[in-house]
């Protein structure tokens, strides 16, 4: 690179919440706009210039048909492009989307064409270019950021963490909350990121981080039917914010299919929330 | 322009400001993109903003002038939807406040206490008053968050002659820094109460998962004495900007509480006499599809007109409420007690931001953890609704559950989808007065009219209404039941 990298960063279909994140790293945030050339970044700044791009940040999923031509575009003019949070690393909340075929509102997407045109998935940046680094977290976390893009402009490989919530909990000294008061967690099965925030504040991990490496969410699911929770109460826990990435996907539609087949068989005992 | 509510963006390398004029042909003809003529009386001027910037999410603005008549206008909002009035329906209601906080990452907590507030309408839940201050205190961190953001980040390098807020700290050093330290304070509240500033996680239906400790809370106070000071001094730094001359006759709507400044609750009540329970919204607002517009714009229902919402609505209906240095400051710099600058709403922003730190540290300092975090409840059927205001004005949701506890149906109605259609008239008023302006320059002060509502476009998109038939009244005159359009 000669001179400052040039720091780019495109919303898809997204909250904004992951780009806010930069902004909110108010402590860095001047050093780290001296030490790049911010050259389209529309929440923050009217100047844009044109590609190519050092540095693309990218939040948000592929929802519309433009959307999946327009990250193509991005991709050409991006040497390094970085997903930043759940919806551009496995879909987001709106891909819930995808599964709606088996319930009523999918018609909803498809029923107005002339009104919208939207895509009847909402899908990862990975699944139509080449993703250079994955920053998880539904929002990501500003510190990793900062950290990350600190790497880059150093000219260093950026390295994230990987293990699940479930470490940094005792790392941090907080008493689990399923052994301690039963709560379903899924914690085990998360990505590391968020510092293992819900535990600390009473609450079950509802994976905002999408799973670890080597998650394995059925064996955490098969405890929790063991100790009396029915499926299809284990579904909203693995499809959310990071419903649609793999292990996750796999796991609620498995969980789906046995609920479907205890319910045809006999009736599942309800647990009161 | 199709009969179709464009989803398509800007490419990185197009040219974001397309502008130019045309001989006078209605349809058709390539305009010079970079063309500097001088006006002509029957000549078109087409000028299009592609993207506009320092707002949050993804809109347009379309202007299309014949001679001086404008010909087309379109606020133009074509961030993809993400449907959430949608899958909403089928889940356990305790998972509303944080799917619904993911509308929009400037104003999740506006979002998850409408959510609660109108899911405990449902179930006869009421909080005691300790849940109800610390609910107060994470909206007040929230406000700041927002505001401090758009003020100085945002808004404030309109006035400045910038194109960034960032930019602006170069010659702006104290300004900027004591905002991003405004800003980052009210992140810090929103962090110690809610667990994180984006997407907090520690609102619960009936109050919290857990209160924090009193020295928690108490390690904030200095801060907070810090900002309401420095708050005022950032409004008498704003309030001698330049101001342009524009006044609108404005119906302006908010909520309204006795004791204090409009939050969490009150009435819905306008300049012009209207007063109602925020229950009843439904009841004279109505929202409309418009093709060019993946939001819904909302009106009246009687006669379909725009109304304002936001801060300077809130300020104007609620001036009296207003923290002691808030109305101080008001004062001191003649804040009109009627202003009908829509410009001037940074101001009010900042009298709400001196608020905000102010109820803030009154809330910290008296702050004594209740004995219990939250009410329980035991899931029924039911339905019920709730207002609160947003940093950008009220925001509505009406919620029906089923015996289980899952959601059965959803309507959200964002503060930015009220003020569309008072944006775009606010428009079709200003462009006449500047019509002699290049046409860069004419796109340049619309796009900053646009921003000084702070528009929150993330928020106003990004819904669907469901009408399956049973038995749901459609709000949307298009949607035929068992149809779908895609709303605010
Ligand atoms: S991942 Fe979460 S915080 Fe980030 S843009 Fe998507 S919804 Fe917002």
């Amino acid at each position: 690179m000669s001179g400052k990298p040039r720091l780019a960063v495109f919303k898809f279909a997204s909250c904004d919440g992951c780009q806010l994140s930069l902004l909110d790293a108010e402590d860095e945030l001047l050093a780290i706009a001296g030490a790049v050339e911010i050259a389209y970044f529309l929440e923050a700044s009217s100047r844009v210039l044109p590609g190519p791009y050092d540095v693309t940040l990218v939040e948000g999923s592929i929802t519309t048909p433009h959307d999946a031509e327009r990250i193509q575009e991005v991709r050409r003019q991006s040497k390094f492009l970085m997903t930043i949070g759940a919806c551009a690393t496995s879909g987001g909340i709106q891909a819930l989307r995808n599964w709606a075929s088996s319930e009523e509102y999918l018609r909803a997407v498809y029923a107005r064409p002339e009104y919208i045109r939207t895509l009847s998935t909402s899908t990862a940046i990975a699944d139509h270019v080449k993703v250079d680094f994955e920053l998880r977290g539904c929002p990501i976390n500003h510190h990793q950021l900062v950290e990350v893009l600190s790497s880059l402009i150093a000219g260093r490989t950026p390295r994230t963490p990987n293990h699940s919530v479930c470490l940094d909990c005792k790392r941090r000294g907080t008493v689990c909350v399923t052994v301690a008061q039963g709560i379903p967690c899924i914690g085990p099965v998360t990505h590391a990121g968020c510092g293992a925030l819900c535990p600390h504040f009473d609450r079950g991990c509802y994976g905002c981080y999408g799973p670890a490496a080597q998650a394995n969410p059925s064996s955490l699911n098969d405890w929790w039917m063991q100790h009396g929770h029915a499926p299809q109460q284990l579904v909203p826990l693995m499809r959310n914010f990071n419903g649609y990435a793999p292990s996750f996907r796999s796991e609620s539609e498995r969980l789906e299919r046995m609920a479907a087949t205890s319910h045809s068989s006999d009736q599942v005992g309800g647990n009161d929330k | 322009m199709t009969n179709e509510t464009s989803t398509d963006r800007v490419l990185p390398m197009e040219v974001r400001r397309v502008t130019g004029r045309q001989r006078p042909t209605r349809h058709g003809g390539q305009s010079n993109p970079w063309a500097e003529t001088k006006a002509m009386a029957s000549e078109t001027r087409t000028i299009r903003i592609e993207a506009l910037a320092r707002v949050e999410g993804e809109g347009a603005l379309d202007i299309r002038l014949e001679g001086d008549r404008i010909e087309e206008l379109k606020l133009r909002i074509y961030e993809p939807p993400r449907f959430f009035e949608a899958f909403l329906c089928g889940r356990p209601l305790e998972e509303v406040p944080d799917i619904t906080a993911r509308i929009c990452g400037i104003c999740p907590v506006a979002y998850m206490m409408t959510s609660v507030h109108a899911l405990e309408a449902a179930l006869g839940v009421t909080v005691p008053s300790e849940i109800r201050q610390l609910r107060r205190l994470l909206y007040c961190g929230e406000w700041i968050e927002s505001h401090a953001l758009h003020m100085h980040l945002l808004h404030a390098p309109d006035f400045l002659g910038y194109d960034s807020g960032l930019e602006m700290a170069r010659d702006y050093p104290t300004e900027l820094g004591r905002g991003l330290r405004l800003k980052k304070h009210g992140n810090q509240l929103l962090e110690t109460l809610g667990g994180r500033a984006i997407h907090p996680i520690n609102v619960a239906v009936g109050g919290f998962y857990r209160c924090p400790k009193r020295d928690e809370l108490a390690a904030l106070i200095p801060d907070f004495e810090w900002g309401v000071q420095a708050a005022a001094e950032t409004t008498r730094w704003i309030a001698g900007f330049p101001y342009p001359h524009f006044e609108r006759p404005y119906e302006m709507i908010a909520l309204s509480h006795p004791d204090e400044y409009p939050m969490n609750e009150g009435r819905i009540v306008s300049n012009s006499g209207l007063s109602l329970p925020a229950s009843d919204f439904e009841t004279e607002f109505e929202e409309i599809h418009v093709p060019h517009s993946t939001a819904l714009h909302a009106a009246r229902r009687r006669d379909g007109s725009s109304y304002l919402v936001g801060p300077l609505a809130r300020v104007t209906l609620n001036r009296d409420r207003l923290s002691p240095t808030a109305r101080r400051v008001a004062d001191e710099i003649a804040f009109e007690p009627s202003c009908r600058n829509p410009y001037k709403s940074l101001i009010a922003r900042g009298l709400e931001l001196i608020h905000a730190y102010e109820e803030a540290l009154q809330i910290l300092t008296n702050y004594a953890p209740p004995r219990t975090s939250r009410v329980t409840y035991k899931p029924r059927a039911g339905e019920g609704a709730a207002a609160t205001e947003a940093p950008r004005g009220m925001l509505y949701h009406r919620y029906r559950i089923d015996e289980q506890g899952k959601i059965a149906f959803a309507t959200i109605v964002p503060p930015t989808s009220q003020n569309q259609r008072q944006i775009e008239e606010d428009l079709r008023h200003l462009i006449p007065t500047i019509l002699a302006e290049t046409d860069d320059n004419l796109g340049r002060q619309c796009e900053r009219l646009v921003r000084s509502y702070d528009p929150c476009i993330s928020c106003s998109t990004h819904f669907l209404k469901i009408h399956i038939d049973r038995g749901e009244r459609s709000l949307d005159p298009i949607a035929s039941p068992s149809n779908v359009t895609p709303t605010p």
